[in-house]
């Protein structure tokens, strides 16, 4: 028989199959090679976590009590599926639209991106999943339990809350490994998908074989196992009507609305067309999991009789002495109990973060988003320990339910609580009319009457309800009864619950609705939401904000991480026709940012980030639709014309520029021309003059030698900028060899910065040398002059008390950033910097031509990388982008 | 009694060059290098001639010479530009807004000294 | 349902067909919904459960079929029609 510590090492293995499941699929994403993760039968089999232990254990006991009506459970789903064309397609398209991360995300942006409605649908997810997260634990436990007692005596010693506790823990910490790797929502959690997936396979071959040993191995084939279905206990085909069709209801409600289904579904979904195929291989992975229940239960109650019907999946195969049997059966059964928390608790944990902690750090911290630290840290954090929090109640809930209630009664109380957001989500998605006042009104009366009859009587008598009020009403009265509201005794406890807090939801929801009015941003969302398949594109709701790009930059950079956020900025900088980093502040680029941001942090808290920093606008959204105060219809109209007349300005803008750069250019050259003759003019006079004073004769020793310098340096002046102009003229004309070599980026650092900086100055430089030891193809002695001229530069203009330079190499040697911690470079001079003979500053100070950005930007292009001012770093930062590949040899 | 010139330049080595060749002359030479500052300084202490460069920073020697211009006590100055553009158009910009004598640099110290005290004594 | 590969000429009668295809897929989930509920109207007590229970997996399978082979026709018919991705039948009705 098997020990104790048989089973555990045999859990741990499997566990440690499933890490390197996870990390290989994270590795394999990370180098982008996520083709096959991405399949639509890898997203059919994740949704299979809405098949928990619940189904796994829960359903055979369910049938051993009720006969068919454990089917409802599956059906319900089967239905959602089936009918994807009309509802899951539009929830898929809307979560990628706007960015959902989370149900509670969902509501919040479809009800005017609300922070109190994402704080209800938090609490409510929270509440409502914690008993199902405690079914899990409890079936791992009772799953053990069974082994235990097979067992007999080697097994002493062994504690359900133990094996609960440690089941706890360790899914904690491999839900905070894969599922806090990153922070966008749109970099999928590969890993955990994958490892889901392959549990789903586990799950469903287990129970799939212990079915076919029951039908065949045990029941004589279909025919006999037929025949002894309708010998059986629950033959008697008596099904209650209402209770079928509201299981059925519920259950179906339940796919959309449990946090861990909609994550699974819409946020985790890397493809519309993946939902085609789940539609009928979704339904056909329930139809095969329940097809077995039956018969497994009726084996059960025929060769079993008295024992806890939950537990027949392990207790048939162990009592025939299938003992590889019944592992497999306890893997499966783990599978579908790991893969649900995992999954539920990542859900849970964003939302958490996402509408609780990060707003309420926000608040706190009311300084407004240009927040010093960084922002990501906090929202990881946060979501770390959502996770362990999470946990730590399912587990609690575990210890005071005392884990002796039936798996299925459970399952139900979670289903009647989430679904509590139905009302909300669908009159959203569906009725322009539905107000955040009517949501929260719907979903704070459902949540109370669902705590009221299920969720405080379901923790056992006594533990929070006394029996008194159980039995008599609070305040002995008998009409608030938990388990018999307004008198309703007679039905039964869950569809009692069901009907009182669903009908006085929605009745609410629609009332309050019909009364109020939605606000603008309300509006605004409800046509994008309810008509997302007229416009997947974006209306406008943000109008030309105070806040300057830089400033936006910096505060980016603070979420999505400075490489993303620069990447995210140039785009939109090219997108408008302009080159560089600072795209202008249109009301595009802030919505686009907007929904950058919602990816991190979640919708209220991207637009409230960025509502504090574009108030003090002309324009608000609000100012603008109480003045076009119209139906929403001519205002999507406008909002099109608006983008179209959007467009034709871009281009008028694009033409200006053309035209504006061309008169710059004669006039650069009539500039450049009178600059070469007052730098050629200015050391000669001072050559003529002293010449000629030393050509007159009468000076003493010391004068003579004096004005002899002041030729010779003078002459010097002459010649270092005949120099540069020649040089600037080769390489202007792409003239003159590279001569391209494989060097190592470090070297030519160490040479620049020797040749920049005089030994013992102030200047303070900070490398990081691992990052250095790149080896490259290119112009050693060209790209080292270019870093000379940046590292000088910055000697001379940084004017910090204790000057520093960071140099920093980013994307593996592709870009080398020089940074200062001076005051940096006003927006409206950085523009000219790489023009020839700008100088910023007087010329006595500089003591060079201003041709050094010049010369370092031509000798970029002719390498084929570039040189670009970096805003918003805090000093002068320059960032010079190396060649991809290396530049042609040929030229002569 | 030693008449004042005031230099109004801002490239070290022709101060220099020019202090040294006035004041050799017999001239008192000021120098003052700032254009922004150099009006105040001007109308501090009136020279007898003002050669002025037309590239300072602050301001222009353009715009100090419209000032000056502008100032009725300073009206009749003798004002001598410097430029080292040596364009026509400087130069036509710079008789138009009234500079007693204009001079192209690299200029000869015997031309200088000339126009110096040709300017003074008129 | 679908007849042979429409030709160009018939464009006009293949988008209808592709709206209808549409219906069909709105309406399946209230087809199988329908059939499901259906053993609940046999007589009590009388029906052998292993009828019931074989009915309501000849079902689920059938659906399954039928949902399969029209999620391959709704997004050939999706990708067989560029621009605006839904003809005017699919628009929600204005207020």
């Amino acid at each position: 028989m098997l020990s104790f510590n048989g089973l555990v090492a045999i859990s741990a293995t499997y566990v440690a199959f499933l890490f390197a499941v996870a990390f290989a699929a994270d590795r394999r994403a990370a180098r982008g090679h996520d083709g096959w993760l991405r399949s639509p039968w890898i997203y059919t089999l994740s949704l299979s976590i809405y098949c928990t232990a619940w189904t796994f254990y829960g359903a055979v006991g369910y049938a051993a009590r009720s006969g068919l009506e454990y089917l409802t459970i599956y059906l319900g789903p089967s239905l959602v599926m089936l009918g994807w064309w009309w509802l899951l397609r539009k929830l898929v398209r809307i979560g990628r639209a706007q960015r959902i991360t989370s149900i509670a995300d969902l509501v919040s942006s479809r009800f005017g991106k609300s922070t109190s409605l994402g704080v209800i649908v938090t609490l409510l997810a929270v509440v409502g999943v914690t008993p199902y997260i405690a079914l899990q634990l409890q079936s791992i436990s009772q799953s053990f339990a069974v082994f235990g007692a097979a067992g007999g005596a080697r097994w002493h010693g062994l504690d359900a809350g133990s094996v609960a506790l440690w089941s706890a823990a360790g899914l904690a910490l491999f839900t905070i490994l894969f599922g806090t790797r990153n922070l966008d929502a749109n970099e999928r959690h590969h890993g955990i998908v994958m490892a889901v997936a392959v549990e789903a396979v586990v799950k469903l071959g287990a129970l799939v074989a212990v079915g076919v040993f029951v039908v065949w191995g045990l029941g004589g084939g279909p025919a006999g196992m037929l025949a002894r279905i309708d010998a059986s206990p629950i033959a008697a085909w008596e099904q209650s009507g209402g209770r079928w069709v509201a299981y059925t209801a519920l259950s179906a409600a339940a796919l959309l609305c449990l946090p861990r289904m909609f994550q699974v579904l819409v946020v985790e979904n890397a493809d519309e067309s993946h939902l085609a195929t789940a539609s009928w291989a979704f339904p056909l992975y329930l139809l095969v999991m329940s097809l077995f229940v039956v018969p497994i239960a009726v084996m059960g109650l025929e060769l079993l009789p008295g024992t806890n019907p939950d537990m027949f999946v392990l207790t048939l195969p162990l009592s025939q002495g299938r003992e590889g049997l019944a592992v497999w059966a306890f893997l499966g059964g783990f599978s579908s109990a790991t893969s649900m928390v995992l999954v539920a608790t990542i859900a849970l944990a964003t939302m958490v973060s996402n509408h609780i902690v990060v707003p309420l750090w926000l608040r706190a911290r009311s300084g407004g988003a240009m927040m010093s630290g960084d922002v990501r840290s906090v929202v990881l954090t946060a979501r770390r320990l959502s996770i362990v929090a999470v946990l730590g109640l399912g587990y609690l809930y575990f210890r005071l339910s005392g884990g002796g209630a039936a798996l299925a009664s459970i399952g139900l109380v979670a289903f009647v609580g989430v679904v509590q957001v139905l009302p909300a989500m669908i009159g959203g998605l569906f009725w322009r009319g539905a107000t955040r006042g009517g949501a929260a009104a719907g979903l704070l009366a459902g949540f109370g009457l669902w705590l009221w009859t299920m969720f405080l009587p379901s923790v056992g008598d006594g533990a929070l309800l006394s029996a008194q009020v159980m039995a008599d009403g609070p305040w002995g009265l008998d009409w608030l009864r938990p388990r018999a509201l307004f008198g309703a005794a007679t039905l039964d406890p869950v569809l009692h619950a069901a009907i009182w807090s669903l009908g006085i939801n929605t009745a609410l929801f629609v009332a309050v609705s019909l009364l109020s009015f939605p606000g603008p941003v309300e509006r605004l969302q409800g046509a994008q939401f309810v008509n997302v398949f007229d416009h997947s594109d974006n209306p406008g709701s943000w109008m030309r904000g105070a806040a300057e790009a830089e400033d936006l930059l910096v505060m980016a950079q603070r979420i999505l991480g400075p490489a993303e956020a620069q990447q995210v900025f140039a785009r939109a900088a090219g997108a408008q026709g302009k080159a560089g980093w600072l795209p202008d502040v249109t009301p595009g680029f802030i919505q686009e940012l907007e929904r950058e941001l919602a990816g991190s942090v979640g919708a209220a808290t991207a637009h409230a980030m960025l509502g504090q920093m574009t108030q003090g606008a002309s324009v608000s959204v609000e100012d603008l639709i109480a003045v076009a105060d119209e139906a929403a219809q001519i205002m999507e109209y406008s909002t099109r014309l608006e983008q179209k007349s959007a467009e034709l300005e871009r281009t008028a803008g694009a033409l200006r520029e053309a035209n504006a750069k061309l008169t710059a250019l004669s006039v650069q050259k009539d500039a450049f021309l009178s600059q070469i003759s007052h730098e050629l003019r200015t050391p000669m006079t001072s050559i003529r003059a002293f010449s000629e004073i030393l050509q007159a004769g009468g000076l003493n020793p010391q004068e003579q030698t004096r004005f002899a310098g002041i030729i010779g340096e003078e002459a010097g002046r002459l010649t270092r900028l005949l120099d540069e102009l020649l040089d600037l003229a080769v390489l202007e004309s792409g003239q003159g060899r590279l001569d391209v070599r494989a060097v190592r980026l470090d070297e030519m650092i160490d040479r620049a910065l020797a040749a920049a900086l005089p030994e013992g100055g102030s200047m303070k430089v900070l490398r990081r040398r691992a990052e250095e030891a790149v080896a490259l193809e290119t112009d050693a002695d060209r790209l080292t002059q270019v870093f000379i001229n940046l590292i000088t530069n910055a000697r001379k203009y940084c004017d910090a008390p204790a000057p520093e330079l960071r140099i920093e190499v980013r994307d593996a040697g592709r870009a080398v950033d020089f940074i200062d911690n001076g005051s940096g470079i006003a927006p409206e001079q950085s523009r000219v910097i790489f023009e020839k003979f700008s100088r910023l500053g007087d010329p006595g100070k500089a003591g060079g031509a201003g041709l050094g950005l010049a010369i370092c930007r031509e000798i970029m292009s002719r390498l084929g990388g570039a040189i670009s001012y970096l805003p918003g770093q805090g000093g002068a930062a320059f960032r010079v982008a190396l060649p991809a590949t290396a530049p042609s040899l040929s030229n002569a | 009694m030693a008449r004042r010139v005031l230099l109004i330049e801002d490239e070290p080595n022709i101060i220099e060059a020019i202090s040294f060749i006035l004041s050799r002359d017999g001239w008192t030479v000021h120098t003052h290098s700032d254009g922004a500052t150099a009006l105040d300084r001007v109308r501090a202490h009136p020279p007898d001639l003002v050669i002025l460069d037309a590239m300072l920073p602050g301001l222009s020697g353009f715009d100090i010479l419209g000032e000056l211009r502008a100032d009725a006590g300073l009206g009749d100055l003798p004002v001598m530009m410097l430029t080292a553009r040596g364009q026509d158009r400087d130069r036509a910009l710079a008789m138009r807004l009234g500079a007693t004598h204009f001079m192209t640099k690299p200029f000869s110290n015997a031309e200088i000294l000339d126009r110096v005290r040709a300017l003074a004594r008129a | 349902m679908r007849g042979p590969e429409p030709r160009p000429l018939f464009l006009v009668r293949a988008s209808y067909r592709r709206r209808r295809l549409r219906d069909a897929a709105r309406l399946a989930p209230a087809a199988a919904a329908l059939l499901w509920t259906l053993p609940l109207i046999w007589p009590r007590g009388e029906t052998r459960i292993s009828v019931v229970l074989v009915y309501l997996f000849v079902v689920w399978g059938l659906s399954v079929a039928v949902a399969a082979l029209m999620a391959r026709a709704l997004l050939r018919a999706d990708a067989a029609e560029p621009g605006p991705r839904d003809a005017p039948d699919e628009r929600e009705p204005p207020e």
